[in-house]
């Protein structure tokens, strides 16, 4: 055995057998350091040193005529679209700045905008209790935010004469916040219906399971446009005239019913990868079968398809600007028609404009994914091996 | 050698199931008095695992009678929970929950099901974590652990429901075979304490040293039963020669 001493009698230890280890050979030079590792990676062969070149071809391509309409050319601040409207004049951001009030509110009166600014605020802090893992009474967070904060926000959004808050009509909301309503409204509600749905799907019931496959194969199986336009139309239906729901509301029960067939199939996934011994091992401790889901089936099930999970969030965030279709004036279309006001009209407004809604929509996504990597990393720390 | 004057612990007559269309027990008779230790074996198939599945209700059975400590096990959901608070199961595959430390693994059914404080759960969970000699594991993961030091933790879960019962199923076929011995005393001690034990097992030495009696299972009905010394000594059945011949060479 190399490396390990050899206790041989004297007669047969021989002078050719070690009594120590071998020292430890230092690693090879590559892989060491930013430079070794370009080096690797980027010239290590003639055919990945020319994917190299043409990749930093196309970048130089790319990147200067970018940067100089994006920045150096960008239009930072102006009274109206005169000087955006200039020959070679690049991103009108002043445009941006002066419509921002109106991307964020829509028509809500300007009087009022306050309560939608202590609406966003209260939401976001309460997201941010709720996100920071190690943050104390994360309980009563949760039930601020799932009980009392959709209350409140109603009476702040809406209005509430006997407090002294005139009502504004849902007509007049817009904007950045209509737009994180929806999105907020479809996240929150379509992960437990989805649930709901998943275990309904999978239950041995027949009549319950042959529902809840219908409802989902329905609902996936036709385009989400489609599923707005009905609950535009066909809801108010189905109830009398005096409890037919805010043209608001129909979109946002559209969305979230969309949304939760998507969850319920990813849920389903999840709960498929739990092995049957969980369920018999919770069994024969005597659980029963609410018990054994909340603690033991669904918080594995979920924690396997937090990236699924996270991919319909996206994905919905992204679908709210359907609502559009339905005559909801949310972010995308604040932008839309901002674009078209004569003071500023001009060469540069619509792609400054949606330039301005793709960083909007990028950088919530992209906080999404990011936190939940950080969640996954965080919840597999120390229980995998 | 258990008194005969109680109750039995286990009641089983003239069970049978099928699996579909094969019959996986085939009228088995069999009685439990307290405080036995009972090891079955048997070729793989040959419906081991079924039989003491079906005793706290993991498997239906289709016909016949299956009463534990006094309760009859039938479609009757309550009467399957009062089985199963007393019955304490321990898997081939441990079965550990992943996701849960093993002080939670062990007190999560005390504290659901026995509606234990949370406090007292711990000081039992600890006392039987002491018991299987992993104490100082409580605040580690399963998947922290070697595969002997898993199925002791599902050993200690099983007891922190303080069974009046315990049943393993194949408890050291998962294992490497440096930690079939751990797992092997900890279930001869539980034995020398006077649990009632029905296990399922290929540990013929375990057979020897702990069993009261010696169950010998082909094709779905028990062939042979008989005390540990006369069943290894002079087998009465053509199977059982055969079988015994095949894994004690």
């Amino acid at each position: 055995m190399p490396g390990e001493p050899l206790s041989a009698t004297p007669a047969r230890a021989a002078a050719f057998v070690r009594q120590d280890p071998a020292p430890a050979c230092p690693p090879p030079p590559s892989g060491q350091g930013v430079f070794a590792a370009i080096g690797d990676n980027l010239f290590g062969g003639w055919r990945s040193s020319m994917m190299t070149i043409a990749a930093l071809a196309l970048l130089g391509l790319a990147l200067p005529p970018l940067l100089r309409f994006l920045i150096f050319d960008a239009v930072w601040s102006a009274p109206d679209g005169e000087l955006c409207r200039a020959p070679g004049a690049g991103a009108c951001w002043a445009f941006i700045a002066r419509k921002l009030p109106y991307f964020a509110y829509g028509s809500y009166p300007i009087g009022q905008r306050w309560r939608v600014d202590l609406t966003l605020a209260f939401g976001a802090a309460l997201i941010v209790w709720l996100l920071w893992l190690d943050a104390p009474g994360r309980r009563l967070a949760a039930f601020l935010f799932f009980f009392a904060y959709p209350i409140l926000s109603f009476l702040l959004l809406h209005g509430a004469p006997s407090f002294g808050l005139p009502t504004i009509d849902s007509d007049l909301w817009g904007g950045i916040f209509v737009s994180l309503l929806v999105a907020t409204v479809g996240i929150v509600a379509s992960l437990p219906l989805g649930i709901l749905l998943a275990l309904g799907r999978r239950s041995s019931l027949p009549v319950l399971s042959l529902a809840c496959a219908g409802f989902i194969e329905c609902v996936r199986g036709v385009p989400m446009i489609t599923v707005l336009f009905m609950a535009n139309t066909m809801l108010p239906l189905f109830v009398p005239e005096s409890l037919a729901p805010d043209r608001l509301i129909r979109p946002l029960i559209g969305v979230a019913l969309f949304a939760s067939a998507y969850m319920a199939e990813v849920v389903r996934g999840g709960l498929q990868a739990i092995p049957k011994g969980q369920f018999e091992g919770a069994q024969a401790l005597g659980l029963r079968a609410l018990p054994t889901l909340r603690f033991i089936i669904l918080p594995q099930a979920l924690r396997h398809v937090i990236p699924g999970i996270v991919n319909t969030f996206i994905g919905l965030f992204k679908d709210t600007t359907l609502v559009a279709i339905v005559g909801i004036f949310d972010f995308l279309r604040t932008v839309d028609s901002a674009r078209l006001d004569p003071v500023w009209a001009g060469p540069t407004i619509s792609a400054t404009g949606y330039v301005f809604a793709a960083l909007f929509y990028f950088v919530f996504c992209f906080s999404m994914s990011r936190y939940s990597l950080f969640v996954e990393r965080r919840l597999s720390r120390g229980r995998d091996r | 050698m258990p008194q005969d004057n109680q109750k039995p612990a286990i009641e089983i007559i003239a069970v049978n199931k099928w699996f579909g269309a094969f019959h996986v027990l085939r009228d088995i008779n069999l009685s439990v008095a307290p405080g036995e230790r009972i090891v079955i074996c048997g070729p793989s198939g040959s419906g081991k695992s079924t039989l003491i599945r079906c005793i706290n209700r993991l498997e239906a059975h289709q016909s016949g009678k299956i009463i534990v400590e006094g309760t009859e096990l039938t479609g009757d959901l309550r009467k399957i929970d009062e089985v199963r608070r007393e019955v304490g199961m321990v898997f081939q595959h441990f079965n550990l929950f992943p996701h849960l430390t093993i002080l939670e693994n062990c007190t999560l059914a005390p504290i659901e099901v026995r509606k234990m404080a949370r406090a007292e759960a711990e000081a039992i969970a600890l006392h039987y974590l002491g018991k299987v000699h992993i104490p100082e594991q409580a605040h580690k993961y399963p998947g922290q652990l070697s595969g002997g030091q898993q199925q002791r933790v599902a050993i200690a879960r099983a007891l922190c429901m303080n069974p009046k019962i315990m049943l393993f199923d194949e408890p050291t076929s998962s294992l490497d075979p440096e930690m079939v011995k751990e797992v092997l005393e900890t279930m001869a001690e539980l034995a020398r304490e006077g649990m009632t034990m029905l296990c399922v097992t290929h540990e013929m030495g375990f057979a020897r040293q702990v069993a009261d009696r010696v169950i010998f299972m082909d094709a779905g009905a028990i062939v042979e039963i008989n005390g540990p010394e006369a069943f290894f000594s002079d087998p009465q059945h053509e199977r059982t020669k055969a079988f015994l011949g095949q894994i004690l060479k």
